[in-house]
């Protein structure tokens, strides 16, 4: 599938976006929600390119180390350093983000305690296996993409009558961080580019509202760059036409149903409920928890910790959340590229790799030319 | 680590020669002499083990920097409980590699230290070679070109899935090998040659060009890739230009030996897979950049790795 | 947050796992996400799992699209 990524192609569509740009008068604002969106932009390097053709790209929160408040890594940073016999299982992103007890990664683990950096959320449920007498907490965070494979595991877990695995459950939906966006109208949108790998999950239906009640286009857009080319070709073609919609660009991977086994089997173990975002507060029904049946495996129920997000601890200069809600360009942080930058971060934003704020960091040097 | 060696090494040990901080330093009478550790996890890897990696890495710094090979020293610490077969299979390796390196293990040294004090063997391998060239940048042009002699990456992939296999079945083997074969490029106008290694291929080019007065460009496209290495840092979210390997070189070579270098190099069996992969200047960045033009025909900055590659789920 | 490479299924194994194959490199994967997934089928794959099929025609669709995407702007001015 070369032409996804091919530059003949893709030359070849940032014309005729130019051209519709062109036509419509205007440049236009449009936010991608997706972390790996931000990611595959900058990797090819189209952010300017996609500039120059009249479209100015906003990174949403769709990304998971950037909008995980530091109490969830505190609490884990805790269970290792502090518990002995215990395996802390995580993704790697997670394991950078600076807290005021350092990071998960350079963490100093209790004995015969440590950390292990995983793939898929069932190699945690081997290292349980593995190690009987071992206390094996698994971080678990994501969107609906990981959402039901972490489901599985638990279920899983439960099947094999596990009692030394547990889940630090830090899961997130994407639609409710739109609407609050959207609500607050603090920032000028013409559309939105809808994470493609979220969708396969969840279908179409669950991003109506934008186009319904706010008027706003909309594409499920895939990872590649030609994709993510086409993808904003649809949106022009709904502000052209006046006719805002979830059209879905990512037919191959998505259908409007979305993957009901998969969404079955998230409601079979978890269930929504008020969670706290960094930069955003608290959004109603925007995160999930372990059923009661399943609460077992909540490691804060079976460690017996409470978290209490108190939202003003964290770094009041840190500006992370405007930039999460596209409010702030990161170049217009205070602190960009002075006293937070990639080697001593401020916040997640320039800690993820996905994070705005160091994706920005790195193309500021790219666009001036000899 | 490089704050570590500019701030504290260098002042302390302030001589012209260390001061370079080159791969291997030149000494009166025309001679080459270099050291590396060796600490590797875990000890055997598809494709070579700590011994072979002993040799090769020793050999390989001494080429870049404009020296034939001829002589090693081989130091070990073993901790007590190292198997025999292991450290003998380590040995014979040794051997193996320093013949093909066209090099003699001359002396050397064994410390056997108590349990869990060492992580089961550790080397130590200075080499000593005769100049025969010399990496000079100030004699750097525009549009001087840089030859990759294979894909990158297969190294430090092969060192990955054998720490903790991700549920990966790749056939991968560690690039490790001499670079000898590159030494006669020496004598026909190589500018600088670098070995590619901790930090990976982005890495050694931010580092020259960072001593440059201009831009250094590549081309994504035309950087070579194993399947099983492209498969991997896809599935795992890893990028490919940080990789290190073990037996990969760039070399800079005026604009007009450019082709001329190329086949040479891919007359070897560990060159087959080389490519002129980019040039000084390009017309794009600022002085002391390194650019990237991508697939798609986008430019990106790279910097040097300053962080630990871990796999992505996002 | 959302990485996802398309891949073939090898094999299908008991207990929902399974290995599929992206540029001849295997991958275990676990197909408990989906419905009845055969050898030859293509999924998405993300940590570790299949979380959505790949739908040949679509693609096939979405690559003409594209060239003719190209070949359309080739021939104009």
């Amino acid at each position: 599938m070369d032409e996804l990524r091919q530059e003949s192609i893709t030359s070849a569509l940032l014309k005729l976006i130019k051209a519709k740009t062109s036509r419509l008068g205007r440049g236009f604002r449009i936010m991608e929600v997706c972390g790996t969106h931000t990611m595959t932009v900058y990797r090819y390097g189209l952010h300017p390119l996609l500039e120059e053709a009249g479209i100015n790209l906003i990174s949403g929160p769709g990304c998971p180390v950037c909008i995980t408040p530091d109490e969830y890594h505190e609490l884990i940073i805790d269970l290792l350093t502090k518990r002995p016999e215990t395996i802390v299982a995580s993704f790697g992103d997670m394991t950078r983000v600076p807290t005021a007890a350092g990071s998960l990664q350079n963490a100093i683990p209790a004995s015969s305690s440590s950390l292990k950096i995983v793939y898929s959320p069932l190699e945690a449920l081997d290292l349980a296996s593995r190690y009987p007498t071992k206390e094996v907490i698994f971080f678990g965070a994501g969107f609906e993409t990981t959402i039901p494979s972490i489901a599985l595991t638990v279920k899983e877990a439960r099947i094999r009558g596990l009692k030394n695995f547990s889940l630090l459950a830090a899961l997130w939906l994407i639609p409710p961080p739109l609407r609050v966006i959207l609500e607050t109208g603090e920032v000028a949108l013409d559309g939105f580019l809808y994470p493609g790998h979220v969708s396969t999950i969840i279908g179409s239906e669950p991003y109506q509202f934008v186009a319904e009640e706010f008027g706003l286009p909309g594409a499920i857009t895939g990872f590649e760059p030609n994709d993510i080319l086409l993808a904003i070709l649809s949106i022009l073609d709904q502000i052209q036409a006046g006719h805002p919609e979830v059209a879905i660009e990512y037919r191959r991977a998505v259908t409007a149903q979305g993957n009901p086994k998969a969404q079955k089997i998230m409601a079979e173990v978890f269930e929504k409920q008020d969670a706290f975002w960094r930069g955003l507060g608290l959004i109603p029904r925007s995160g999930l928890g372990l059923r009661p049946e399943y609460q077992d495996f909540e490691a804060r129920q079976r460690f017996s910790l409470h978290v209490n997000f108190n939202q003003g601890a964290t770094n009041s200069a840190c500006r992370c959340g405007e930039v999460l809600r596209g409010v702030l360009a990161p170049s217009e942080c205070p602190l960009f590229g002075q006293t937070c930058r990639p080697e001593s971060p401020y916040g997640p934003c320039m800690v993820s790799y996905e994070g705005a704020c160091l994706i920005h960091f790195k193309y500021h040097q790219t666009r001036r030319k000899r | 680590m490089r704050d570590f060696i500019g701030q504290i090494i260098v002042p302390t040990f302030a001589n012209p020669r260390l001061r370079e901080l080159l791969d291997a330093t030149h000494l009166p009478g025309e001679i080459a002499f270099t050291t590396d550790s060796y600490v590797i996890d875990p000890i055997f890897f598809p494709g070579g083990n700590i011994g072979t990696l002993a040799v090769n890495g020793t050999v390989n710094d001494l080429v870049v920097s404009g020296a034939k090979p001829e002589f090693i020293s081989l130091a070990l610490i073993l901790e007590e409980g190292l198997p025999w077969d292991d450290l003998k299979l380590v040995l014979q390796s040794i051997q193996e590699a320093a013949i093909k390196a066209g090099v003699q293990v001359v002396t050397g040294d064994t410390k056997v230290v108590p349990r869990g004090q060492a992580d089961k063997i550790y080397i130590n391998t200075s080499g000593i070679g005769r100049v025969i060239g010399r990496p000079d940048l100030s004699r750097v042009s525009p549009d001087d070109s840089l030859i990759i002699t294979g894909p990158v990456g297969d190294h430090s992939l092969a060192i990955l899935l054998a720490r903790g296999d991700f549920g990966l079945e790749a056939a991968v083997e560690s690039d490790c090998a001499p670079l000898t074969f590159l030494l006669p490029l020496w004598e026909n106008g190589a500018k600088w040659m670098r070995d590619i290694t901790r930090g990976g291929l982005a890495t050694i080019l931010c580092e020259l060009a960072e001593k440059l007065p201009c831009a250094v460009l590549i081309e994504e496209k035309k950087i070579p890739l194993s399947p099983p290495v492209q498969a991997a840092a896809e599935l795992l979210g890893i990028d490919p230009l940080y990789l290190a390997c073990e037996g990969r070189a760039v070399i800079l070579a005026p604009a007009d030996q450019a082709e001329a270098m190329l086949a040479f190099i891919k007359q070897n069996p560990l060159g087959k897979q080389a490519e002129i992969i980019g040039r000084i200047g390009g017309g794009v960045g600022r002085p002391g950049e390194l650019i990237l033009k991508t697939k798609t025909g986008g430019l990106r900055l790279l910097e040097p790795l300053t962080t630990e590659l871990l796999p992505r789920i996002c | 947050m959302c990485l996802g490479i398309p891949a073939k299924v090898t094999a299908v194994e008991q207990g929902g796992l399974g290995k599929a194959e992206y540029l001849g490199t295997k991958v275990r994967v676990n197909l408990s996400l989906l419905e009845e997934v055969k050898v030859g089928d293509w999924v998405i794959i993300h940590a570790g799992f299949a979380i959505s099929r790949l739908d040949e025609a679509e693609a096939q669709e979405t690559l003409a699209l594209l060239r003719e995407i190209a070949s359309y702007e080739r021939t104009e001015p």
